[in-house]
């Protein structure tokens, strides 16, 4: 669907995937927030299952993604208060926040802002501080395709990611590689890369935020992450007093073990539902 | 910045897709040889048929064995997935069938393999899809036959007979100018010598049955989307491409670009042209062209350096009177070729015997390690006489328009010994000159 989100420089043009059927605010609501150089589409398989499970769903292209076009923001926080207003622009008073890596910043801050919003919190592979290495900056600054492949080398534990994503014969590394290559190549504003991984390098107010989010929390890291490692999580876990599921797989955990996360996703949503099918 | 990198082609023709089988741990790929797979509950079911899960129901629509080849290939080309099909030409027709329909129209190279033609003139016309055919260096002709009703451009990476180099750069621009995708037919060159997603093309494919076997086992196409090609803003811009855009009331009311920004034009291949076309491949298939791929670097290779010794043996012999190899100097795209096929342009190709057809045929049947049939890309070399065999109703003059003369031999070098094939070819076409 596409809404007008009001930001302070104006409203602003937005996509938002709604599961494959039209958004039911009443419903008790979930937002899957994307990564950098990632859109929605990284989240469609969750997305469509809790669509059609009783949800209202948004997974919205971050500003300057994909569809969501202009310039992208530059800060967690200013995308935080881009999602409250995203939720305003749908009619949704309170929704789980569900991030991946720079996403589940994006989610933290956005529950500590507004926690009347967030009725649980999931960050998926995630760390703090998001710490991104001055020669990955350096080389996104002078050549992002580059860049892409390296992060995307790191990305992916497997070379064999099964079921695959959306579905079977899909190549994890090259969608997602092509992903973030096609959003550089339309981001005519800004060097995305270079903006997205400097979103995350710079958040400094995640203890901060954690501090202040009243939602239960759930952690789903991927022990074969190379991007965000469990370990950087601690200060996190213990500030959010966060539950913690871990998952054999790397950084791509939408990607490469779908229905693990939809169960670990769906254990922290609805908490008394009972496991998924399988 | 960390020295982090992709694996090697090498590499991916060996793992990519496939795991120790976690059931078992089977080091190999298993055959799959099931039509269906168990769901664990009546939710898991729904959501499997709703597109809420990934995994597999069907195997007309997929298999673990088959999503092995598809992810192998498409990590080979730099794609993003691939559709395994029950021959190239299945992958051809999978390819237009997604976005095109009655009233459609496709541009292509007219240095087509025979079949591709037949399809393109013949039959996809009977359902409503029209195609012109430009020659494959005249760029004006195909920036001239594109009309507000085409859907895609296509060619093949080498052409047939004559082995045109398509310049995929040059194409691919005049395709992307006009809001279109350009499909690829690369099976003589395979990943190995070129990867066309590379050079501006959008989707490709393979007859499986050629080099990626390479055992002349058995018959199969695979067709690979780069993933690259953007159908929402060609809709937005042309109106073109509504069956990845628009929902599509034959699967869930799904729009197929909002599902995958990068993989939309494979999720409506599959659920549409094989579910409902059923041109599937058989998992022992999908096995055999998987033990192929495992040595594709290696086949290829050997096929381009016994190529390039029977080329320059052929080419200073008495009795023949042409080469068309892109590698010689002569070749019209012996410059193109020098720059997209930098290793080497393939092992097929065809000369020119001087003399009659009956001359033609006699070499033919003087060849002792040289297999008369109709295949290209085996291990074993192939031989054939087009004015005996695939084009023997048509007199010299048709011939001529064509390509091919009375004396026009193709060969697919394999992987024997060099001096075993030159033999063989020396001995044959000393019988020639004597027929």
């Amino acid at each position: 669907m596409r809404l007008d989100v009001e930001t302070p420089a104006g409203p602003r043009p937005a996509y938002a995937y709604t599961g494959g059927k039209p958004l039911e605010a009443g419903l008790p609501a979930i937002v899957f927030i994307h990564g950098a150089m990632h859109d929605h589409s990284v989240w469609t398989l969750l997305a469509r299952w809790f669509a059609h499970h009783g949800h209202a769903v948004l997974a919205p292209d971050l500003p300057g993604h994909s569809q969501s076009t202009g310039a992208p923001l530059d800060s967690v926080e200013a995308i935080a208060d881009w999602l409250i207003g995203l939720l305003d622009a749908a009619g949704i008073d309170e929704a789980a926040l569900v991030g991946h890596s720079m996403g589940s910043l994006i989610a933290l801050e956005a529950a500590s802002r507004a926690p009347a919003r967030a009725s649980r919190l999931v960050m998926v592979g995630t760390a703090y501080p998001m710490t991104v290495s001055a020669a990955l900056l350096e080389a996104a600054e002078r050549d992002p395709y580059a860049a892409i492949d390296s992060v995307n080398a790191l990305s992916i534990s497997s070379l064999a990611g099964k079921p695959s994503y959306p579905g079977p014969g899909t190549w994890l590394h090259g969608a997602n590689r092509i992903l973030s290559r096609r959003l550089q190549a339309a981001q005519r504003e800004a060097n995305l890369f270079l903006t997205d991984f400097l979103v995350c390098d710079r958040y400094r107010g995640g203890l901060e935020a954690a501090a202040r989010v009243t939602c239960p929390t759930t952690l789903v890291l991927g022990t074969r992450d190379q991007m965000t490692t469990p370990k950087q999580t601690a200060g996190l876990v213990e500030a959010l007093r966060a539950q913690v599921v871990t998952l054999p797989v790397g950084h791509s955990l939408m990607t490469e073990a779908p229905d693990a996360l939809l169960a670990a996703v769906r254990a922290a949503v609805v908490p008394d539902s009972p496991p998924p099918g399988r | 910045m960390p020295g982090y990198a992709n694996p090697g082609f090498d590499t991916l023709a060996l793992h990519a897709g496939a795991a120790p089988d976690p059931a078992t741990g089977a080091r190999a790929v298993p055959i799959h040889l099931t039509t269906s797979f168990v769901f664990e509950s009546s939710e898991h079911a729904a959501s499997l048929f709703n597109m809420e899960r990934s995994g597999h129901v069907y195997s007309r629509i997929s298999n673990p064995t088959n999503a092995v080849l598809e992810e192998r290939v498409a990590a080979l080309e730099g794609g993003a997935g691939a559709i395994a099909t029950a021959s190239g030409q299945a992958a051809l027709h999978l390819a237009i069938a997604t976005i095109a329909g009655a009233g459609s129209h496709v541009v292509a190279s007219s240095a087509l393999y025979g079949g591709s033609h037949n399809l393109l003139h013949y039959t996809l016309s009977r359902f409503g899809i029209s195609t012109s055919f430009v020659k494959p260096g005249d760029f004006a002709a195909w920036r001239a036959a594109i009309r507000p009703e085409t859907r895609l451009l296509f060619g093949e990476t080498l052409g047939n007979p004559g082995l045109d180099v398509l310049d995929i750069p040059t194409v691919s621009a005049i395709a992307h100018d006009n809001d279109l995708p350009l499909l690829v037919d690369s099976t003589f060159t395979t990943p190995w010598l070129m990867r066309p997603f590379e050079h501006g093309a959008d989707l490709l494919y393979h007859s499986a049955t050629k080099f990626l076997s390479g055992h002349g086992t058995v018959i199969g196409g695979v067709l690979v989307d780069s993933g690259r090609f953007d159908w929402n803003a060609a809709t937005a811009r042309t109106g073109r491409f509504a069956e990845l855009t628009r929902p599509y009331d034959g699967f869930h009311d799904m729009v197929f670009s909002e599902e995958s920004t990068v993989g939309a034009f494979l999720l409506r291949a599959r659920r549409e042209g094989l579910r409902d076309f059923g041109a599937s491949m058989s998992p022992h298939t999908a096995w055999l062209i998987l033990q192929g791929i495992e040595t594709l670097p290696l086949r290829m290779a050997r096929h381009v350096d016994n190529t390039r010794k029977v080329v320059e043996f052929l080419a200073g012999h008495d009795s023949v009177a042409s080469v068309g190899y892109p590698e010689l100097e002569g070749h019209p795209d012996h410059a193109l070729a020098k720059r997209l096929l930098p290793r080497g342009c393939g092992s097929v190709f065809s000369f020119d015997l001087r003399g009659s057809r009956e001359q033609g045929r006699a070499f033919i049947e003087a060849l002792k390690l040289f297999s008369h049939l109709a295949n290209v890309g085996d291990c074993r070399s192939l031989v054939i006489h087009p004015a005996s065999t695939t084009h023997f109703r048509m007199d010299d003059a048709a011939l001529a328009r064509a390509g091919i003369g009375p004396g026009t031999i193709r060969l697919s070098i394999g992987l024997e010994d060099p001096d075993d094939l030159l033999d063989d070819l020396k001995r044959a076409l000393k019988v020639a000159a004597k027929a």
